[in-house]
């Protein structure tokens, strides 16, 4: 007779009830387990999806997405000649946030080459971006309908394409433009700024004496030119020719001591390592902390049930009830909560992972280790009730 | 053969200027099919005596033999697998029912049988067998909280007569019925005696239960003060 199962179809109320309890906390340390694999995939989601095998960012810095990397535009065609390298693109990255529905709304816009690569993965509905200017591509998470407008920098952007989960390292989600929307949007100043810059420039070439009014025209129009230019990037991309050595490559680009090509790997790892890490540890820590806090519920749990039943157990024992049958009664109502406990857990988790504001990757793995985590826990948390029962003398039961 | 001996048993609990003396010098034997009553107030050590004889207390001098065989002298006898002896010689009945109360009437019984190894269809078969000829026939899947207390005792006389044991120890189990439902279980159990050919020693401080009992041993301070054979 299961003594387990019996206890458990009497008191099935409240069984389920704490088993359902346990599960939301398990169902917390499964997001957590989500939210660390998605702060990696996060991470990863532009990388991944731009598929290129170096990434040349300005010389000393970790950039594009460690930190500010710019380029001038035109080293794409000095990295495309390179030996080994089979293409080369630029790409822009800038965070953006505007008022939308009176509420703030940060986004990642990405700006690239129309005939490079770099662009959205993949194009959920609509199309593509064709013109090379005022369109614009928007992440499914940016909830945005096609042929909605979007006023950025000094123009609006119309959305002609839905792309899938593209989000940046911190999560905000991504668009699409093409490289000189991208520029205009980030380098270009306003008229008044322009105005500004032009006057000064125009007064601090006119008070050279040496020159005459025909060169100082001349030598405004160009400073001018420079000044207002937006043709800078923050990266080139570039794939390797097959055979290619990347390590020759990446030599070759960094002999010019201009730039600094981080390879895939390279660039992962500052990703990973750098920008992610501590917020991977805290929750690491946060997952660890809640299976200790489980694992405490679960131990009281076991242990008020024990007591409960001290009067069962001294009536088992004085009957002459071998130990084994009641440590094993202890021991699978501890294994049948923390099931019961880990599938309302994934029900729930299972059925909300969608709608959190943060990407939740629940990797089988995760899942499994987790089980075998809770069922360890279980098993060892029933060490505190079977301790108690095991100590429960037979002479208990007697007396009123 | 007696079904129980007890030779000079004594019980004392701690040591030195602490020491408490529970049990002196007692000494009892019990024929089998054989009503037995240990009478005495409360805190008169009847219950240390019987738990003594259950294999529940250890007594600290004296014998005890059970069915024949020496269980203690001077402590319990080295090598002894007390549980085994309970579930195959002992019955017990407690003051509470001591039902277990998430097993319906059927189970409880059951219960008993499957650790003494008998399979769940032999179990099933002699619990309901039991129950039947208790009047318990139609309360087999109610548990004990839907019993009324004269049930609920009876379901656990069943429990200790499952096994068919030589010895049935009973802690005051009378205490919580009213006087009817108690004198129905004291009948029910002197029936079983001679019937089963049990030995049943029963502990009670009420003098009201003990009519038609063989014998009765009055307990006073640890010490058996005086033995009564067959109250009319």
């Amino acid at each position: 007779m299961n003594l387990a199962i019996r206890d458990i179809r009497y008191h099935r109320g409240r069984f389920i009830l704490t088993s359902i309890g346990l599960g939301l906390l398990l169902g917390v340390v499964m997001s957590m387990g989500g939210i660390y694999r998605g702060l990696f995939a996060d991470a990863l989601a532009v990388l991944d999806a731009t598929q290129a095998d170096i990434w040349v960012v300005q010389q000393d810095t970790n950039g594009p997405f460690a930190e500010n990397s710019r380029l001038p535009e035109d080293i794409r065609y000095r990295i495309a000649s390179v030996p080994g390298v089979a293409q080369a693109s630029p790409l822009s990255f800038q965070t953006i946030q505007i008022e939308r529905q009176g509420k703030p709304f940060r986004f990642y816009l990405i700006g690239y080459d129309l005939n490079g690569f770099g662009g959205p993965p993949v194009i959920t509905a609509g199309r593509n971006i064709r013109q090379k200017h005022y369109e614009l591509v928007a992440a499914k998470a940016m909830k945005m309908e096609l042929g909605q407008k979007i006023h950025l920098g000094l123009h609006d952007y119309t959305v002609v394409g839905i792309t899938g989960k593209m989000v940046s390292s911190s999560g905000d989600p991504a668009a699409y433009v093409s490289l000189a929307d991208a520029q205009d949007i980030q380098f270009k100043k306003d008229n008044n700024a322009i105005r500004n810059d032009r006057a000064r420039i125009a007064a601090k070439v006119n008070e050279i004496q040496i020159i005459s009014p025909a060169q100082a025209g001349f030598l405004n129009q160009n400073i001018t030119g420079i000044t207002e230019s937006t043709h800078i990037v923050n990266t080139v991309v570039a794939r390797l020719a097959p055979g290619a050595g990347l390590q020759d490559v990446q030599d070759r680009i960094t002999r010019w001591n201009h730039f600094r090509a981080i390879s895939n790997e390279e660039q992962t790892r500052i990703l990973t390592k750098g920008m992610i890490e501590k917020a991977k540890m805290q929750v690491g820590l946060f997952r660890i902390i809640l299976l200790v806090i489980s694992a405490v519920i679960i131990s009281l749990i076991i242990y008020t049930s024990t007591i409960d039943k001290i009067r069962v157990i001294a009536t088992l024992k004085l009957i002459g009830s071998q130990n084994r049958v009641i440590i094993g009664m202890i021991l699978q109502q501890s294994l049948l909560m923390g099931v019961i406990a880990y599938g309302s857990g994934y029900g729930l988790i299972s059925l909300t992972y969608e709608k959190f504001p943060r990407r939740i990757v629940l990797e089988p793995i995760d899942l499994q280790l987790l089980f075998l985590i809770v069922v360890v826990i279980c098993t060892i948390s029933s060490f505190v009730g079977i301790r108690k029962a095991l100590k429960v003398e037979p002479a208990e039961a007697l007396g009123g | 053969m007696y079904s129980i001996e007890v030779d000079r048993l004594t019980k004392i609990y701690g040591k030195g200027e602490t020491a408490v003396k529970a049990i002196v010098d007692a000494s009892l034997q019990v024929k089998p099919g054989e009503l037995v009553a240990i009478l005495g107030p409360s805190g008169s050590g009847k219950t240390t005596l019987l738990t003594a004889i259950g294999l529940i207390n250890e007594p600290t001098h004296g014998k005890v033999i059970l069915d024949g065989a020496m269980v203690a002298d001077e402590g319990w006898l080295p090598g002894l697998d007390l549980k085994r002896i309970r579930r195959e010689k002992l019955g017990f009945i407690f003051q509470a029912h001591n039902l277990i109360p998430f097993l319906t009437a059927i189970e409880n019984v059951m219960i008993a049988l499957e650790i003494n190894h008998l399979t769940r269809t032999e179990a099933k078969s002699r619990a309901t067998e039991l129950l039947a000829s208790l009047n318990l026939g139609h309360r087999l899947n109610n548990y004990p909280s839907a019993l009324s207390g004269g049930e609920a005792q009876r379901v656990a006389i069943a429990r200790a007569l499952a096994n068919r044991p030589k010895v049935i120890l009973a802690d005051e189990p009378t205490a919580a019925l009213d006087t009817d439902n108690g004198k129905n279980v004291m009948s029910l159990l002197k029936k079983l005696a001679v019937e089963n050919h049990s030995a049943i020693l029963v502990v009670t401080h009420d003098h009201r239960m003990v009519e038609g009992f063989d014998r009765i041993f009055e307990v006073r301070d640890g010490v058996i003060v005086n033995e009564t054979k067959r109250v009319a």
